[in-house]
């Protein structure tokens, strides 16, 4: 049953529908052979017995005359050895007289005249006690379980007075060549209907079992691939399989949107998580760090002439120094103090990457509605957009296009930055803004990180848009609030 | 009678099955029997409506008309036949011909003795027991001589019976009471062996008729029959199968072939007339086709003492 079960519906509704029809069509037929047979041999028990009347009404004559040869003539005439429906023909008919002897019978070799049918044995030695029951004048029937034969009996009756019998002997087996050609003839018409029926049910089937197994087939790519299940062909009928189409485009949609979401979240909780790292690692160094500096200060003031140890010590000044910008550039550390952002602002930022646009001859181009002041710091956003704008440079095509967009809008800056180079495969944006993350030759790795870190002060949004064959665009939004 | 004729046309237009057709069929058996069993005086209506029953006969009995009896001394049953004999005879005779069929001898006897029809072809036991009622016609010709023999026949399944003594017990068919080859023979042939007839079979029955003899005695319903001997060879010619189911284990001695005979006061001329055209039948081309039909020779005027012998064995029957 299981594996029953577990069969696919495209297969289980068109067979269930088969199984239906054909079992219908067995039922139909099976009860109308039923009827049919109930009928043919309800008119062969009438025939017969009219039949039997008939004869034994004109066999008294020849009886009382003790005319064989008209008796035998009569009973012969009963029989039509051409005949349309044999089972309608008595296979034996015997006229017995009272003592059950034979007065003449259809099969003279058989039951020769004066015998005792009974001598043939079988069903004929026991319709004498037949005879003898019920009322001598009624016509009988009787089916011997173990003869191949039933007989219907009929008296010789002249005037109230019993002379002998008719019996009319009839073939079980000669009943069957017509039962089977009924039978024969009902299985053809319901193959004939089943032909027609069949093919018809089996595509309307099918056609049933189709949007569910299209469904079925969409539903196989959740979660995995959920763009595949979202643009999968889905019924859009109004029935339950219609709704249910309907309603598996809505849980896709959302389920999608949950992915991104919390894919989004897992790239901000990483980053606040390496903030969080490197703002810890920043100060643990930034402490001995200053403290060496300041050491190494006071040595080179007041300590002596040794060359050797000048010449160390400002090496070792260099490093830590080095060190000390690093970790500022890891941490960056705002302060209060600074001056709005002005629209010359961006002037500038062309000026600082026109030198490095140029060696790669491309062309920078900027789209700015930008017009007053904004209450934002200039030292932040400029540094943001430097670092947007060089990383562009770098990344676009030898002789491509780097464009600049910046607008306010409701309170809130909007920046946009974009390059025509190779985008940036999935698997890359993931760690985008992760320090160190770069996967150029040039560079510390540190400057989107940087982008990321101010952004995140600020409030602001940061996401990436990089399509193959498209712009790969930095759009950021900063909100900021007007002053009064 | 007119309920027969009534039942009669009725079925031809109310046969819807078997049943009814049968039950009809019967019906009309069965009141042929009664009316059979009619008295003779009715004897006159009868003939008129059993020939009104036979489209092949004149529907009337014309005044004028010469009417003729006819036995199963030869096989009576085919009506085609009987046409065309009956069409030459009118030609020949000029002058109408009815044939008169009957269930047996007896009634066409009776109708000749009591003058309803003028010829007979009759045998040769009533002739020789009523030879001063009739007129001797003529006597047909059977391989070229008046004379034909009584065939006594068993199953052809019946190896053992050889005569007709062996038959004691068993079931014998009889033509008919008033055959000689049928009838007057075996049990002549029985009595001179000192056996009762009467006992000496354990039943027997008739069929009236040599043909249904064969029948009989072909399909088992008797152990043996007798039959006119130019009738079973006349059969096995046209009906080789009925014959080839019977054996025949005895042959009678020769007896003088069923004759035609006239009623006592026919007038001379006629029973000339009636004689020459019988005995001129071979010279006519048609009529040596019909008595070639009939598998005879010819005919010829025959002398009363042909049937010396079937008289003996009359007497001698009659005697015990």
């Amino acid at each position: 049953m299981i594996a029953l079960a577990d069969i696919s519906l495209g297969w289980k509704i068109p067979l269930r529908v088969m199984a239906a029809v054909l079992g219908t069509a067995l039922a139909v037929t099976a009860a109308l052979v039923t009827r049919e047979y109930d009928e043919m041999s309800q008119n062969l028990e009438a025939h017969a017995k009219s039949l039997a009347r008939v004869m034994a009404n004109t066999l008294v004559a020849p009886m009382l005359h003790d005319d064989i040869w008209r008796a035998y003539e009569i009973i012969q005439s009963a029989r039509d050895p051409a005949a349309i429906a044999p089972e309608l023909q008595a296979d034996v008919v015997l006229v017995t007289d009272l003592e059950y002897r034979v007065f003449v019978s259809s099969r003279p070799r058989m039951f020769p005249i004066g015998s005792s049918p009974a001598s043939q044995g079988g069903a004929y030695g026991r319709l004498r006690a037949a005879m003898l029951e019920g009322k001598p004048t009624e016509q009988k029937v009787i089916d011997p379980a173990d003869s191949s034969h039933y007989f219907v009996m009929s008296p010789l009756v002249a005037d109230g007075v019993a002379l002998g019998h008719v019996v009319l002997g009839y073939s079980k087996i000669s009943f069957l060549p017509r039962f089977t050609g009924l039978v024969g003839r009902a299985a053809l018409v319901t193959l004939l209907v089943l032909i027609v029926i069949m093919p018809i049910a089996w595509v309307s089937a099918r056609r049933t079992g189709t949007p569910l197994l299209a469904l079925a087939d969409a539903m196989r790519h959740v979660p995995e691939e959920l763009e595949v299940a979202r643009l999968a062909e889905l019924p859009k009928s109004r029935d339950e399989i219609g709704q249910l189409g309907d309603a598996f485009v809505r849980m896709v949609g959302e389920l999608k949107q949950k992915q991104e979401l919390e894919s989004q979240m897992l790239v901000s909780e990483r980053l606040a998580a390496v903030g969080r790292l490197s703002a810890g690692i920043a100060h643990e160094i930034n402490n001995p760090l200053g403290g060496m500096l300041t050491a190494i200060k006071t040595w080179q003031r007041h300590g002596g002439d040794d060359p050797l140890a000048s010449q160390t010590l400002s090496l070792l000044e260099r490093g830590l120094d080095q060190i000390r910008h690093t970790v500022a550039a890891l941490l960056v550390e705002t302060k209060p103090e600074d001056r709005a952002f002005e629209p010359k602002d961006i002037d500038d930022l062309l000026i600082l990457v026109e030198a490095e646009a140029h060696a790669r001859s491309v062309h920078v181009v900027v789209e700015s509605s930008l017009t007053t002041p904004l209450p934002l710091r200039a030292t932040l956003l400029r540094q943001i957009l430097l670092n947007l704008l060089l990383n562009a440079v770098a990344a676009a095509e030898q002789g491509g296009l780097v464009q600049l967009s910046a607008a306010a809008k409701d309170g809130k800056l909007k920046l946009a930055v974009c390059n025509d180079g190779q985008h940036i495969p999935d698997e890359q944006l993931a760690y985008l803004f992760e320090p160190f993350a770069s996967g150029r030759e040039k560079g510390h790795g540190l400057g989107l990180w940087i982008v990321y870190q101010i952004v995140q002060q600020l409030n602001g949004g940061l996401f990436v848009e990089s399509e193959p064959g498209g712009c790969t665009t930095f759009n950021i939004e900063i909100p900021y609030v007007e002053p009064v | 009678m007119l309920r027969c004729k009534v039942l009669r046309a009725g079925n031809v237009i109310e046969i819807r099955d078997e049943a009814t057709a049968f039950a009809l069929i019967i019906a009309a058996m069965n009141q042929d029997d009664h009316c059979r069993a009619g008295s003779r005086r009715r004897g006159f209506l009868q003939s008129a409506l059993a020939m009104a029953a036979m489209p092949l006969l004149p529907a009337r009995a014309e005044a004028g008309a010469l009417r003729i009896g006819l036995t199963p001394v030869f096989l009576d049953d085919q009506l085609s036949f009987l046409t065309r004999w009956r069409v030459w005879l009118e030609r020949r005779l000029k002058r109408p011909v009815v044939f008169v069929q009957r269930g047996n001898y007896r009634e066409v006897l009776d109708l000749i003795r009591g003058g309803k029809i003028d010829f007979a072809w009759i045998c040769g036991y009533p002739y020789v027991r009523y030879r001063h009622e009739l007129r001797l016609v003529a006597v047909p010709l059977w391989r070229g001589r008046p004379y034909y023999q009584s065939y006594l026949i068993v199953p052809d399944d019946d190896a053992k019976s050889n005569s007709l003594t062996d038959l004691r017990g068993k079931v014998f068919a009889y033509s008919d009471p008033d055959s000689n080859s049928g009838y007057l023979y075996p049990q002549y042939r029985l009595t001179a062996s000192g056996e009762n007839p009467s006992t000496f079979f354990s039943r027997h029955f008739f069929t009236w008729g040599h043909r249904k003899v064969v029948e009989a005695v072909g399909v088992g319903l008797a152990d043996g029959g007798a039959v006119d001997g130019y009738v079973w060879e006349t059969l096995a010619e046209f009906h080789p199968k009925l014959t080839g189911a019977t054996r025949i284990i005895e042959r009678s001695p020769e007896f003088g072939h069923p004759p035609f005979a006239a009623r006592a006061d026919i007038p001379e001329l006629e029973l000339q007339q009636f004689r020459a055209t019988l005995l001129g039948m071979p010279a006519d081309t048609e009529g040596a086709e019909l008595l070639r039909l009939l598998r005879l020779d010819g005919f010829v005027a025959g002398q009363g003492s042909l049937f010396n012998e079937i008289a003996r064995m009359a007497a001698r029957v009659r005697r015990t």
